[in-house]
């Protein structure tokens, strides 16, 4: 096996390394920065340059060593190199290649561009370790022009009605794509200061953002009226959230497809934003590796391994730690500020 | 549709009670008559006949979808709701059919007398001429169950805001056996007779529960106490020769009650009876238990076993209308002794009682009688105002529950499953265990009482926790207590602990409790021959 599943994480036994893994270890491989996937306390990490500054953002002072998209490195037996996930800027899929044979960790991806993360590469594969956080045929989404004139109009009617727009975004990606979707021409655009820290991060590596005013102790809201206000979830509904007086909540996830989690979030609108690939993506997406074996981790695993074997896939469930797009709780790290 | 499906989704994307109100008034000034009166009517639970089965919409949408069936399956539970799982699975639409609400219904009825195959075709077509939120209201159309976060109360006061009429009349307007193919906006809304309906009853006065010391209700005299029966409320209307009996949740159920038939012969027109259905033993002379009413709900004829098994009687509470006139303004005590001068005299064997007054001196005597509730098999008191008259809806101040502290036990959960609808992505609903020696014996499930936090620490656990999966139930490592609260307990051949709960729910995550020191089933048998 090119690769195995281990209580530590994916390992390829050819690298002695392990990619994502949730405990220690000696050498780890990171798709990307969101804190179910790199994680605290490995002895060296192997990420994208262009992960690299969340990564050290997030974990501070680690042994990083950074690799760019498409470069081949050797480690021990094994070929390795990473590929555009397109799930948030920096993200990768990653390519281990061991006596010829080629195995695919997907990590998180999405298949549609949103402007800002470098944009899906399919990679062909013997074997792909997919997620599948959206594995059903339920989820299909809006393209980004539908989303952008949806959150938009929202904007533009809430601010007509003297109320202040809080979009519950997480940090590191979806803030930065909602940001470039926003129309400058409506108001100012707010930001919390866990989505201004990494706003930050991602400007000072080159990544073009619409001016943004962070929210702080002394700042004059009311100078700001007509803003619209971007913010983690957890600060939806807290007491940073009413010191802007009436306010129309809103919150971004795939998981506003569904009626009843739009309802049970109690926000005022709900719009599907996700960087997870929809029921479309995740076919196209397995289609195009060519690959023959596939091993599901995290999401509608049973169901989704279900469909795949139907289609004529060699289909697997493998238990990670992932955690997908979560929509309570809210992941480490993005709550500072 | 378009305009209807605008109004569903302003009303959905509110929780905000103003903003529904609002949104709803102005679709009442603003559409044309039958759309409004059929939106009052979807509001109210009146929905159109059912002329397609869900089965055969399921396997249209997964046809459409190109998708196995099994995989259509597997959505709905994630999803929670037949049509939303249909408008989600559909591709794009491919054209445009504009229709209004009425026009819609209009066609669904005429597909009544239609084929399998020209049922589809319509359906087919419909599903590609329309965009998802309109798809979403069709389906809904065809399977009913209609729930748009919009309550009685709310359609009545947007209702009022759109027509100048007072809520209190509109309420009453609304109630009883209409339909918008039987009546006009005019004739329902804006200019009734009060003749045209026999069967209208009067909006069901609701109590709360009283969480203070009964104390602070002032002095015990201005108060009527009696027993709080655990059965079907229901409101018995005797008008012009017919008979109707309505629950509290405006379902006409009369048919399933025909042993209430004499009741016409022995009382005068112009009765209206509050008050409550309860399963009979009249050899002990106590209610049978809830579950033996539970056969009666949702048929339509009732076989003679039962009638025999479990006949019913109906405890009657308060007296709404007398000689034809409604008396619901003047005071309790006035109505309560027209009612029981009216019921003296029946003979005994009419299932028909008044319900009895449970007198004491002061509130200690009543908390004494309270306690004993259960021991005649009711729930615990009910306190209403001497002096009140007989509102509409549940308000605070003329009308209180008193009941009895539920029984709780400790038990093992075992068993967990994913909610549905807006508890989607949560493990919801549990099954829960006494210990029996070494064994773990299901008894009963629940799926409320926990916080949303308590929800997604126990979701978090049960996922990493699984010990086997059943399709969407997992099974679980046996390691978390929880108190399970419940109002009753039954014998039950069909559960295989032999019990059965009334409204189980967890009222406490016990951490304190290790498996060990949960209850067993001893336990439970001893307090199903306590209180079964």
């Amino acid at each position: 096996m090119v690769l195995t599943f281990t209580e530590a994480g994916i390992y390829c036994p050819a690298a002695d390394a392990y990619i994502d893994p949730w405990k220690p270890v000696d050498r780890a491989l990171i798709t990307h920065g969101h804190s179910d996937h790199a994680r605290w306390g490995h002895r060296r990490y192997l990420a994208t340059e262009a992960a690299s500054p969340v990564i050290r953002h997030r974990l501070g002072d680690i042994t990083l060593q950074t690799i760019r998209y498409g470069e081949r490195t050797r480690i021990g037996d094994a070929t390795i190199s990473f590929h555009p996930a397109g799930h948030v800027p920096g993200s990768a899929q990653i390519r281990v290649e061991v006596g010829g044979e080629v195995w695919v960790v997907s990590g998180d991806y999405k298949t549609t561009p949103d402007g800002l993360s470098e944009p899906y590469e399919p990679v062909r594969c013997h074997a792909f370790i997919s997620e599948c956080t959206f594995g059903l045929p339920i989820y299909r989404w809006p393209t980004e022009t539908a989303l952008a004139a949806q959150i938009n109009s929202w904007w533009a009617e809430t601010r007509a009605k003297g109320q202040t727009p809080v979009l519950g975004v997480y940090a590191l990606g979806k803030a930065q794509r909602v940001l470039r979707l926003l129309d400058p021409a409506i108001g100012p655009i707010l930001t919390h200061g866990a989505v201004e820290a990494t706003n930050a991060v991602l400007r000072a590596q080159g990544i073009a953002l619409p001016p943004t005013v962070q929210v702080t102790a002394d700042l004059d809201r009311k100078a700001h009226r007509g803003a619209m206000v971007l913010a983690p979830p957890s600060a939806l509904g807290s007491a940073w959230m009413r010191a802007f007086g009436p306010v129309s909540t809103g919150f971004a996830s795939g998981w506003m497809q569904l009626r009843g989690v739009r309802r049970r979030r109690a926000a005022d609108r709900g719009f599907v934003v996700s960087d997870h690939a929809d029921w479309a993506g995740l076919n196209s997406a397995i289609a195009a590796t060519g690959a023959e074996r596939i091993f599901v981790t995290h999401g509608y695993t049973a169901q989704f391994a279900q469909w795949l074997v139907s289609q004529g896939y060699d289909a697997g469930i493998v238990r990670t730690e992932f955690g997908g797009e979560t929509l309570d709780e809210t992941p480490e790290g993005e709550t500072t500020g | 549709m378009k305009d209807f499906a605008a109004l569903f989704t302003a009303l959905d994307q509110t929780t905000r009670t103003s903003v529904k109100t609002a949104a709803l008034a102005e679709y009442f000034r603003t559409a044309p008559e039958d759309d409004r009166l059929w939106t009052v009517a979807l509001l109210s639970g009146r929905r159109p006949r059912r002329v397609i089965t869900t089965t055969r919409l399921r396997e249209w949408a997964a046809e459409r979808a190109d998708i196995p069936l099994w995989l259509f399956e597997a959505c709905y539970p994630v999803v929670g709701d037949l049509s939303e799982t249909i408008a989600l699975v559909l591709p794009q639409p491919t054209d445009r059919i504009e229709r209004s609400l009425t026009g819609w219904i209009t066609a669904l009825r005429a597909l009544d007398t239609a084929d399998e195959a020209a049922r589809k075709s319509f359906v087919l077509s419909a599903w590609d001429g329309l965009e998802p939120t309109e798809r979403f209201v069709f389906n809904k159309l065809i399977t009913g169950g209609w729930r748009m976060g919009v309550s009685a109360k709310l359609t009545t006061r947007a209702l009022a805001q759109a027509t100048g009429i007072a809520e209190a009349d509109l309420i009453h307007r609304l109630m009883g056996d209409w339909t918008p193919e039987r009546v006009s906006w005019a004739s329902l809304i804006e200019a009734p007779d009060p003749t045209a309906d026999l069967s209208r009853p009067y909006p069901f006065s609701l109590a709360y529960q009283l969480e203070d010391a009964p104390d602070t209700l002032g002095p015990v005299a201005d108060w009527l106490a009696e027993h709080k029966w655990d059965g079907i409320r229901g409101q018995l209307i005797l008008r012009a020769g017919t008979r109707h009996l309505w629950s509290r949740g405006e379902d006409l159920m009369t048919e399933r009650f025909p042993e209430l038939a004499p009741l016409t012969d022995f009382l005068p027109q112009g009765t209206v009876i509050d008050g409550e259905v309860l399963a009979w033993d009249h050899a002990a002379d106590r209610p049978l238990g809830f579950s033996s009413l539970q056969p009666r709900i949702g048929r339509k004829s009732v076989p003679k076993k039962l009638l025999t098994e479990a006949p019913v009687i109906v405890m009657a509470y308060d007296l709404l209308e007398w000689q034809g006139n409604d008396i619901r303004a003047r005071p309790l005590s006035e109505r309560r002794a027209t009612l029981a001068a009216a019921l003296d005299g029946l003979p005994p064997t009419l299932p028909l009682r008044l319900s009895p007054l449970v007198a004491a001196q002061d509130w200690a005597g009543l908390a004494t009688a309270r306690a004993q509730a259960r021991d005649i098999g009711a729930e615990g008191l009910m306190l209403k105002r001497l002096a009140a008259p007989y509102r509409a809806g549940r308000r605070k101040g003329d009308w209180w529950k008193w009941k009895l502290d539920p029984l709780t036990i400790d038990a093992v959960m075992i068993y967990a499953q994913a909610g549905s609808g807006r508890r989607a992505t949560l493990y919801t609903d549990f099954t829960f265990a006494v210990r029996d020696g070494d064994r773990l014996v299901p008894f009963t499930k629940a799926y409320s009482g926990l916080t949303d936090a308590e929800f997604r620490e126990i979701t978090a656990w049960v996922r990493k926790n699984t010990t086997e999966r059943f399709g969407p139930v997992r099974g679980v490592r046996p390691e978390h207590v929880f108190e399970i609260a419940f109002e009753g307990i039954q014998a039950s051949p069909r559960h295989k602990s032999g019990v059965a709960l009334r409204f189980p729910r967890m009222a406490r995550w016990r951490r304190d409790k290790p498996v060990a020191e949960a209850n067993t089933l001893d336990d439970l048998k001893a307090m199903l021959a306590r209180y079964g």
